[in-house]
């Protein structure tokens, strides 16, 4: 580095003093509001325009509605797509995804815990690299192959039935896939073939802030804890645990989030009985019912600032 | 006898059987199911996912050569993501080195808009450009799905841009200032080599991001066929289950290594590649 500012020193001294990228940095540095508006303008103006217009523009969709004769859009504002959205089968798919998100939430945050635990706190150099490897990897590839490889894995053929049966305990699965709310003719047609996916997929965004939040904790802590005469345990749970909590409730934004408006894992893999993202992007697309398509994407919005605000109290936004 | 074994304990800490277990079996989890897809490119059975394979060939790699339908999805998401990364990279550095160097009102308000649309559902970015593609009669074309993924790849790129700025010490672009290098030169020779690894790093995320995404994709492609949309189309329906495995291998090997290398990049700074997508 030392021999960049040598070159930039050694740059700056060749040309003349009055060139044309002197004057200008010159006339910048003297309006340094004007250059922040250079900066800031572009991905103001995009950010704006593309993403908050187009929130704007599904608000607006949301009080349109649908001809049922000519299937064409009415542009009147009418609350008729909310009223739809509270009958009783919009409500029970929204009951059921909220059922998901908070189970697979649950279970990402107890499967996290071990591995950001050991990553933080005893995991040094190789093997801490490779473990951040196999945490990152999965979080940046390849969403889809990665359902994909579930459905080859809990196929009634697959790998996961297949076991069971060579261990003769195949009556158990079967006893399990006919128990009322799991039920399904094997695991890929079942809840829990879209519970253990949906944990799969979303686990990183677990333990990356929780990793972070459990590195965070300062030694000394635990030291002072240990020589105030605590076990291990109590130590643990008096103050690792307490620390660690902002770091569940980031991670959890992620878990929970993710599943509310994921529609290619349901249905990919599960029981037909659709979710939220699955009901907007039928509306959407085979109904052509763009407004109600909106209004339902309505509640996963409000769950999250809902959810947003609860997370906050946790700390979850000083460990994001 | 108990604070000695805290001692000991402090100086070589080991992790107990469980924790270790546990930390394993975490990424075995993760990892493992991706083997299957290896395994299954190369099964002789055609009809069902079974397991063991009956048999294992090589042939399904020489079918899908003669798949067209299948390199031109992987073309348009190729190329889609060269695009979209690029807008990233100019909009995520300009968004990333206004927020280093100035404060100004309103700054909060203008970071939670670089996050949100990794913080809400892809769902609702999907649906909202749907929306508003539909109220302002904008068909579906190549520079839809471009503007879709521009816009959840810009966080990637001011992450890593921006953590690397708050890294580097302001002290080296003044001694350049001082040295009598004007802005532009200090930005050309100090700013930017310091820069330059993050940038690429966050590049290489951001166009894995875009080459695998299918959720926004879904809502802005029109009839365009992307490849996680022709990966979605036959996992619908099927023509050829094998050579979906093999695509999906392909897949796989492609995105790796920008991923890879990113963390390469950027290894010194481990928070910074994997903080939010």
């Amino acid at each position: 580095m030392g021999c960049g500012v040598m070159t930039a020193a050694a740059a700056a001294l060749t040309p003349s003093p009055r060139s044309f990228g002197s004057r200008l940095s010159t006339y910048f540095y003297l309006r340094p509001r004007l250059l922040l508006m250079l900066f800031l303008l572009p991905p103001l103006l995009w950010l704006g325009i593309v993403y908050l217009g187009s929130l704007f523009a599904l608000l607006a969709q949301s009080f349109f509605q649908v001809d049922d004769f000519t299937g064409q859009v009415i542009y009147e504002p009418t609350l008729g797509n909310y009223a739809r959205l509270f009958g009783a089968v919009n409500l029970s798919i929204i009951g059921r995804t909220l059922a998901m998100a908070a189970i697979v939430t649950v279970i990402c945050g107890i499967i996290a815990f071990p591995i950001a635990y050991y990553m933080a706190r005893y995991a040094t150099g190789r093997t801490k690299a490779l473990f951040y490897v196999a945490v990152m990897l999965p979080l940046w590839s390849n969403y889809l192959v990665r359902v994909y490889s579930w459905r080859l894995i809990l196929a009634k053929e697959g790998v996961i039935h297949w076991a069971f049966n060579e261990m003769g305990l195949g009556w158990l699965l079967d006893w399990m896939l006919s128990l009322p709310v799991l039920q399904g003719s094997s695991l890929s047609t079942s809840y829990v073939g879209t519970c253990v996916t949906f944990v799969y997929i979303w686990l990183p965004y677990m333990i990356l802030p929780l990793q972070a939040a459990l590195e965070r904790v300062p030694r000394s802590f635990i030291e002072a804890s240990s020589d105030l005469g605590a076990r291990p345990r109590q130590t643990f749970r008096k103050v690792i645990f307490p620390l660690a909590i902002p770091g569940v409730a980031a991670g959890s934004i992620f878990t929970f989030s993710l599943t509310l408006g994921d529609y290619i894992i349901p249905q990919l893999i599960g029981s037909s009985r659709p979710f939220i993202g699955q009901a907007v992007y039928q509306f959407q697309g085979t109904a052509g019912d763009i407004p109600m398509a909106a209004a339902f994407a309505m509640a996963p919005i409000v769950i999250m600032a809902i959810y947003l605000s609860l997370a906050k109290r946790f700390g979850a936004f000083d460990a994001l | 006898m108990r604070s000695r074994a805290a001692v000991l304990d402090r100086a070589t800490p080991r992790a107990g059987i469980g924790l270790k277990a546990g930390a394993w079996f975490a990424v075995l989890f993760l990892n493992l199911p991706i083997l299957f897809i290896v395994l299954y490119g190369f099964t002789t059975d055609e009809q069902s996912y079974s397991f063991p394979p009956p048999g294992l060939t090589t042939r399904w790699f020489g079918v899908i050569m003669n798949r067209g339908d299948f390199w031109d999805a992987l073309w348009l998401s190729v190329s889609v993501a060269f695009v979209a990364t690029i807008a990233a990279l100019i909009l995520g550095t300009l968004a990333a080195a206004a927020m280093y160097r100035f404060s100004f009102f309103g700054k909060e308000s203008v970071t939670l808009l670089i996050l949100l649309p990794i913080a809400l559902p892809g769902i609702v970015t999907g649906i909202s450009l749907r929306a508003a593609f539909d109220l302002a009669d904008v068909p579906f074309s190549y520079w839809t799905i471009v503007a879709g993924h521009a816009t959840f790849c810009i966080v990637v790129v001011y992450n890593n841009a921006i953590a690397r700025l708050r890294r580097s010490s302001p002290a080296m672009m003044e001694a350049s200032m001082d040295l009598g290098a004007n802005s532009l030169q200090t930005f050309r020779h100090v700013v930017l080599p310091n820069l330059a690894t993050a940038l690429l790093a966050g590049g290489m995320l951001a166009f894995a991001l875009s080459f695998d995404e299918i959720i926004v994709t879904t809502f802005t492609a029109g009839q365009q066929t992307t490849l996680p949309i022709w990966m979605f189309k036959e996992l619908v329906r099927p023509h050829q289950r094998p050579v979906t495995n093999v695509a999906a291998i392909i897949v796989m090997a492609i995105t790796f290594v920008p991923i890879l290398l990113a963390y390469y990049l950027t290894r010194d700074t481990q928070d910074v590649a994997g903080s939010g997508k």
